[in-house]
């Protein structure tokens, strides 16, 4: 295997994607993602120095349009879906000491 | 007369004439899925009463006269990545298991508009992530036509109900051939439509530059008549593209003289099952004796589509799938210390291994440091397979081959490797990249009794062209399902 993955790029990443890995789910995560990316090098057979990185296969440009409410009001509903809510909001751990 | 039997249009004609009612068809289909669904699972949800109470409704509708469309009345599926309002929407994720959406998807509420009746969502593998509905947290679906097998995915939920007549359409969604290989292993049809024809609003996104929702039926006639009920521009959906033209049932015509279709060489070497090739090529001939050009060429860069596709959907997904947090909507660790903790655990214990697998790998590709090495690069890449198919259309009509190399392996065969698994998807993925259209149809069984799929790929807007090869192939043979056997 051309990439070893490291336990601080492991520690990074799922810092980055807000994920908690068991010890075991961190060895497989090191051997999958460094299996993965030697495959992904593949693509280094190819010259693309000249091109330019295609984000979108047509144009994309920004679309405006007037700023008027067109949905009424759903936050009954919205919030029945909340895992915890309190007087008609969200409720969250606290997150300022 | 089996009812269970009809496509979705002949159907709505039988309805309108008078001849069965939208109960009768909702009824039956719900007998079906009482009967089967313990074996095959395409399910997550099946909505009975709100399907017939719908069923009721809609046949009002049609004896005033209100609906007179061609879906009107006819029984549906929905894959469970598209918004319901008020319908359980899971993405097949534990960390969905509790979510109402308060809206619906833009292409679904076209066919609500259009006098459909929602049976219910289908499974599918976890947020679209996986080739076999084996990665869904409420447990696998199996192949009607042997249960031993999978029957693909992501979309494999919404193919395997067509084909096990728990339905008589569904919608599914292709991020890298989630609609077209398991309708290939399923024995359906199913279209990817050119990027932007048909809304993403309400969509649950994977690869947002990639993901289209597209219909799965008993036949091409069908899929075109349902595509150009589901497609419209919509302000809702930034890349959504005003289409000049929407009339797909109009390239519904048994005549495909003097069409140029190519195949590349490169879509028939190592790795594709003979009995597949055969298959293919035997449909390729058929076309031929109808009167189009067939011409074998080089499609370059094929083998570096999975790796440019792998490092741009992992990415976005790592973007798109950060919403999930415990805060608004859907599961929340019972157990955490603080709010970042809160969102680990969530997190954590809310998705499986492949969506793992693939968030790590697309914070990592995005990450600084790596990001020109790896997402760039698979950007660059991605224009380089779209030259590749541009030359292609400058010479063909249509582009045929395989939709995947085998048939729908066994159940337990695939997940053990994902990068062998990732490898059958080669036919399907460069579609994706390069935004084009693709629509797999039937051509054949194996020796162990597995539909194969022909793929057909047109230039981006060129459904027409697709639809009308895939429906003078699919005249030369009768539709069978998993029980004519």
């Amino acid at each position: 295997m051309a990439n070893i993955i490291s336990d601080e790029t492991i520690e990074y990443v799922g810092i980055l994607a807000k994920l908690e890995l068991s010890e075991e789910e961190k060895e497989q995560a090191k051997k999958d993602m460094g299996s993965m990316l030697d495959y992904i090098d593949k693509l280094n057979e190819l010259d693309t120095s000249a091109v330019e990185p295609m984000s979108h296969v047509f144009p994309v440009h920004n679309i405006f349009r007037e700023d008027v409410v067109v949905n009424g009001d759903d936050r009954e509903n919205i919030l029945k879906n909340a895992p915890e809510q309190k007087d008609g909001s969200f409720e969250v751990p606290k997150t300022v000491e | 007369m089996d009812l269970l039997s009809l496509t979705a249009v002949e159907l709505s004609k039988k309805i309108k004439a008078k001849e069965v009612t939208v109960i009768e068809a909702t009824k039956a289909v719900l007998n079906q899925i009482d009967k089967i669904e313990d074996k095959i699972n395409s399910y997550v949800t099946v909505d009975k009463e709100g399907a017939i109470k719908r069923a009721e409704e809609v046949q009002k509708l049609i004896d005033d006269g209100s609906l007179t469309g061609p879906l009107a009345g006819v029984p549906v599926a929905i894959k469970d990545n598209m918004c319901t309002s008020g319908m359980l929407t899971t993405c097949s994720s534990k960390i969905l298991e509790n979510f109402y959406p308060t809206y619906t998807a833009e292409a679904v509420l076209n066919l609500e508009k259009a006098g459909v009746v929602i049976i219910g969502k289908t499974n599918m593998d976890e947020f679209a992530m996986g080739s076999t509905t084996e990665t869904s947290a409420y447990g696998p679906t199996r192949n009607p036509w042997n249960t031993e097998h999978v029957p693909g995915g992501s979309s494999g939920g919404s193919c395997s109900a067509v084909s096990a007549n728990e339905c008589f359409f569904a919608l599914g969604s292709d991020t890298g051939g989630s609609i077209r290989q398991p309708s290939s292993f399923c024995g359906v049809t199913g279209i990817k439509p050119t990027y932007g024809t048909v809304s993403r609003y309400g969509l649950i996104a994977y690869g947002s530059s990639l993901d289209q929702i597209g219909p799965v039926a008993k036949d091409v006639t069908d899929c075109a008549t349902i595509l150009e009920t589901i497609a419209s521009y919509d302000k809702k959906d930034s890349t959504s593209v005003a289409r000049e033209d929407y009339n797909f049932t109009e390239a519904l015509v048994d005549d495909v003289t003097g069409m140029k279709i190519g195949i590349p060489k490169d879509y028939f070497g190592e790795g594709l099952e003979p009995e597949v090739k055969e298959a293919v090529l035997a449909a390729a001939k058929e076309l031929e004796k109808k009167g189009a050009i067939i011409e074998e060429f080089d499609l370059g860069l094929v083998d570096y589509a999975i790796p440019a596709y792998y490092v741009i959907a992992a990415a976005e997904a790592s973007s798109n799938l950060a919403r999930f947090d415990g805060v608004k909507y859907g599961y929340r660790s019972e157990d955490y210390n603080g709010l970042h903790n809160m969102y680990k655990k969530t997190r954590s214990e809310g998705f499986g291994p492949e969506v793992k697998r693939r968030i790590m790998l697309g914070s990592f590709v995005l990450s600084s440091g790596y990001y020109d090495a790896y997402y760039l690069k698979a950007l660059r890449t991605k224009a380089l397979i779209k030259q590749e198919f541009d030359k292609a259309f400058e010479k063909y009509d249509v582009i045929l081959g395989p939709a995947a190399p085998t048939t729908a392996p066994k159940i337990g065969d695939s997940l053990s490797d994902p990068i062998k698994m990732y490898l059958g998807d080669i036919y399907t993925i460069s579609v994706n990249l390069a935004g084009l259209p693709g629509i797999s149809v039937p051509c054949g069984v194996d020796s162990k009794g597995l539909p194969i799929g022909l793929q057909l790929i047109g230039d981006c807007f060129k459904e027409k062209n697709i639809i009308r090869a895939a429906y003078a192939f699919e005249q030369t043979r009768s539709y069978t399902g998993p029980f004519d056997k």
